[in-house]
């Protein structure tokens, strides 16, 4: 491979043949289920498949999902994320020199989500407060054909899964004293009619703490 | 071979105040390392020198508009000058922002300073005021004929006079050649050589005995025998296709058939040279005359089937009219089309556009696209993130505009005092929106000066006032700094990481002004 090649390893813990499958598939434009690659915590709970989108409503869950990509050696894009915390980013392993931010798109923000699905791998976009069905279905079709992912931070149409968080503490503070150290979310992901999947993640770093826990404290309660 | 130069004096001062809007005849400098670098006229007759300090140019000249060093927009804003240049004479080679040298005109335009003269106009017509063309046999002596020409004026040196034009100049002159330039001038005057003439008369293997390569080369130069060679942009090869009907086609259906083993022929010719169009303009002729012409742009690059179906919008768009696609370039189409062509007017090596079996998509196309979005939203909404040293997480990192070098940074790996501990928050706003937060007695919590809190807090609001007020759940600081004071800073300010009731976290500035939301912890 040439030095002008950002190359992303292959995942180690799948067959050599079947991510190679999945590409091929991808490069004849088939509908192929390839992964993309995502933090060891959210590995099982959200799936990154290319040419899906992905609603989260928070800012560190849209950071999170797009850090595995980017830790993987894929580029990752922002749009409309004025605030985007470039050392939030960096803590996350998220390489900030194949990051591209377009912090304000205005009017444009379609073509520009648009542009930049065709280059990224994963592209963060805090959209405008509607979006109609037909900007959504321009946008899914272009990250089909690019195998590229859509992690969208407010609502839309149609996504594969609604990531969210239900309840959310911190520790370290108290009246005054010590700071912020550990965040703990409990989350919920929402995929079309199957039922929710809940789990509880801890910051910084995003690790999976407990999950077969509460699902069992659920189906018991 | 006959060199035409141009030379735009002072460019970084004039593309500056261009980008600064500011008056192009204002005193201005172009400070790098707060030592002036290029001042304009106004400026040097007010006795701003290069070299000089700030501190001695402003006392020199207090209203000095001072700008900072950036050769990347130099660049970019001689480019349209390169392109006027162009226009007229294929062939430019851009020495360096603000010159520029060309294979002069022949007798195309008469005489040589009627070719001057059309040069000079064209660009003093494009908005380049001040502009000075110089025309000799070799490179060197047109660059010093075009620095002796006045204001929009040329000075042509005739055929085989280089060495006696030079013979007058003085040695000052080959200043221009940075360091090694200027050691030499000062050598050569220590020893008594007061012009060019002086050096030119030396035998040249004493001169390269004793100044070595670069004084054989200035003295070859010196005596109008200059061998450098400018490399000017070499044309593409001739990558154009067209097919011709007979009779004339009238149907869009009929013409786009017939056009698809030529787009075929035309993507395979580029393929042949190991490219790929991705900017087509499709041209349509009707009676010998083109009647439709545009130029399309593609997101990746040009198939076949992409080119017909060009074809066919631009053919049907121009026969329907009004339809989303008809643009004005476009043009009607009324009359039978006897020519289709397709002429690429960006084409790029077929590598960088292929995928890779593993990976992220190469760089190179990276970068295609995001020039395509800078293309939409202009060159400063697309950004590239970087951390630098600082107290606030907002002056911690730094939003840098896509392909420009980040200048300035404050440096990360010092320790920092008073920066806040803890995770970096997601959300960091530029602009830090107001706050409100309020102790047990409803009255709002301040820092004193000696960094003690006047309440507990107990409840907050955000946005504005539009947010509903949350009660503090658990709240830590303050951490106050006073940066700035000696440039009149914002005063004491303290930062406090407060969570809401619901779980998140913010990062809340209270300053002598009022209390704002820096950053959040999402």
């Amino acid at each position: 491979m040439s030095s002008a090649r950002s190359v992303a390893t292959p995942d180690p813990a799948r067959s050599v043949v079947e991510q190679l499958r999945e590409r091929v598939a991808a490069m004849e434009h088939k509908p192929a289920a390839q992964r993309v690659p995502t933090l060891p915590g959210l590995a099982d709970l959200v799936p990154l498949h290319a040419g899906a989108t992905y609603a989260v409503d928070s800012a560190s869950l849209a950071l999170a999902l797009a850090a595995g990509a980017s830790r993987a050696g894929e580029w990752v894009g922002f749009a409309g994320c004025a605030d985007f915390g470039a050392e939030a980013a960096a803590e996350l392993g998220m390489e900030l020199s194949r990051t591209v931010l377009v912090p304000d798109p205005g009017d444009h923000w379609l073509e520009v989500t648009a542009a930049l699905v065709d280059v990224l791998r994963v592209v963060v976009l805090r959209p405008p407060a509607s979006v109609d069905e037909r900007s959504a279905g321009i946008l899914d079709s272009r990250l089909r054909t690019r195998s590229a992912v859509l992690v969208v931070h407010g609502d839309w149409p149609r996504a594969q899964a609604r990531v969210a968080v239900e309840r959310s503490s911190w520790t370290g503070p108290a009246a005054g004293t010590g700071r912020l150290e550990e965040r703990r979310a409990s989350v919920v992901v929402r995929r079309g009619a199957r039922p929710p999947q809940r789990a509880e993640l801890s910051w910084p770093g995003v690790h999976l703490v407990d999950r077969e826990v509460l699902e069992l404290r659920r189906a018991s309660g | 071979m006959r060199v035409l130069v141009v030379w735009c004096p002072d460019w970084s001062v004039v593309a500056a105040l261009e980008e600064a809007e500011e008056s192009p005849r204002s005193p201005a400098a172009v400070l790098s390392a707060n030592v002036v670098e290029v001042c304009n006229g106004p400026a040097r007759d007010e006795g701003v020198r290069r070299g000089q300090r700030r501190r001695d140019a402003q006392a020199r000249c207090p209203e000095l508009v001072l700008l900072p060093a950036n050769p990347d927009r130099d660049a970019r804003a001689f480019e349209p000058v390169l392109s006027t240049v162009e226009d007229l004479r294929p062939g430019v080679a851009a020495l360096r922002p603000g010159l520029l040298a060309v294979r002069a005109p022949g007798s195309w335009y008469g005489t040589e300073s009627d070719a001057a003269a059309t040069v000079c106009q064209a660009l003093v017509e494009s908005g380049v005021w001040d502009v000075r063309l110089g025309i000799a046999d070799d490179l060197f002596t047109a660059e010093q004929a075009a620095r002796t020409a006045g204001v929009q004026s040329w000075e042509v040196v005739p055929e085989g006079a280089s060495a006696s034009f030079l013979r007058g100049l003085p040695v000052h002159v080959l200043q221009g050649e940075g360091q090694q330039g200027r050691d030499l001038v000062s050598l050569l005057q220590r020893l008594g050589l007061r012009t060019l003439g002086d050096l030119a008369d030396l035998p040249g293997d004493a001169v390269e005995h004793r100044l070595g390569a670069h004084g054989a080369a200035v003295w070859r130069r010196a005596r109008g025998q200059d061998a450098a060679l400018f490399a000017a942009r070499t044309p593409p090869p001739e990558l154009d296709a067209e097919v011709a009907f007979e009779p004339p086609l009238d149907s869009v259906e009929a013409i786009t058939f017939s056009a698809r083993t030529t787009a075929e022929r035309f993507v395979a010719q580029l393929a042949r040279h190991q490219l790929v169009a991705t900017g087509v303009r499709v041209e349509a002729e009707s009676d010998g005359a083109v009647c439709s012409s545009r130029t399309w742009l593609h997101p990746r690059h040009f198939g076949a089937r992409d080119l017909v179906d060009r074809v066919h919008w631009q053919l049907q768009s121009a026969t329907v009219g009004g339809s989303l696609r008809a643009r004005k370039d476009s043009g009607t189409v009324r009359a039978p089309i006897d020519r289709v062509r397709f002429v690429p007017e960006v084409v790029e090596p077929a590598a960088a556009h292929g995928e890779a079996l593993w990976g992220a998509a190469s760089d190179d196309l990276v970068e295609r696209g995001v020039a395509r979005v800078q293309g939409m939203v202009g060159f400063d909404a697309v950004r590239r993130p970087v951390l630098q040293g600082g107290r606030s997480p907002a002056a911690r990192q730094a939003l840098v505009p896509w392909g420009e070098r980040a200048v300035d940074l404050r440096p990360v790996e010092r320790p920092w005092p008073g920066r806040v501990p803890g995770p970096a928050p997601v959300r960091v706003f530029a602009t830090p929106p107001a706050a409100e937060v309020l102790d047990d007695a409803g009255r709002t919590v301040a820092v004193t000066d000696r960094g003690a809190v006047t309440g507990e807090p107990r409840r907050f609001r955000l946005g504005g006032g539009v947010l509903p007020w949350q009660p503090v759940t658990a709240w830590a600081g303050p951490w106050p700094t006073d940066e700035g004071w000696w440039s009149g800073g914002a005063g004491l300010t303290a930062r406090f990481q407060v969570v809401g009731a619901d779980g998140r976290a913010w990062l809340l500035v209270c300053s002598p002004e009022g209390w704002t939301l820096e950053a959040g912890y999402d």
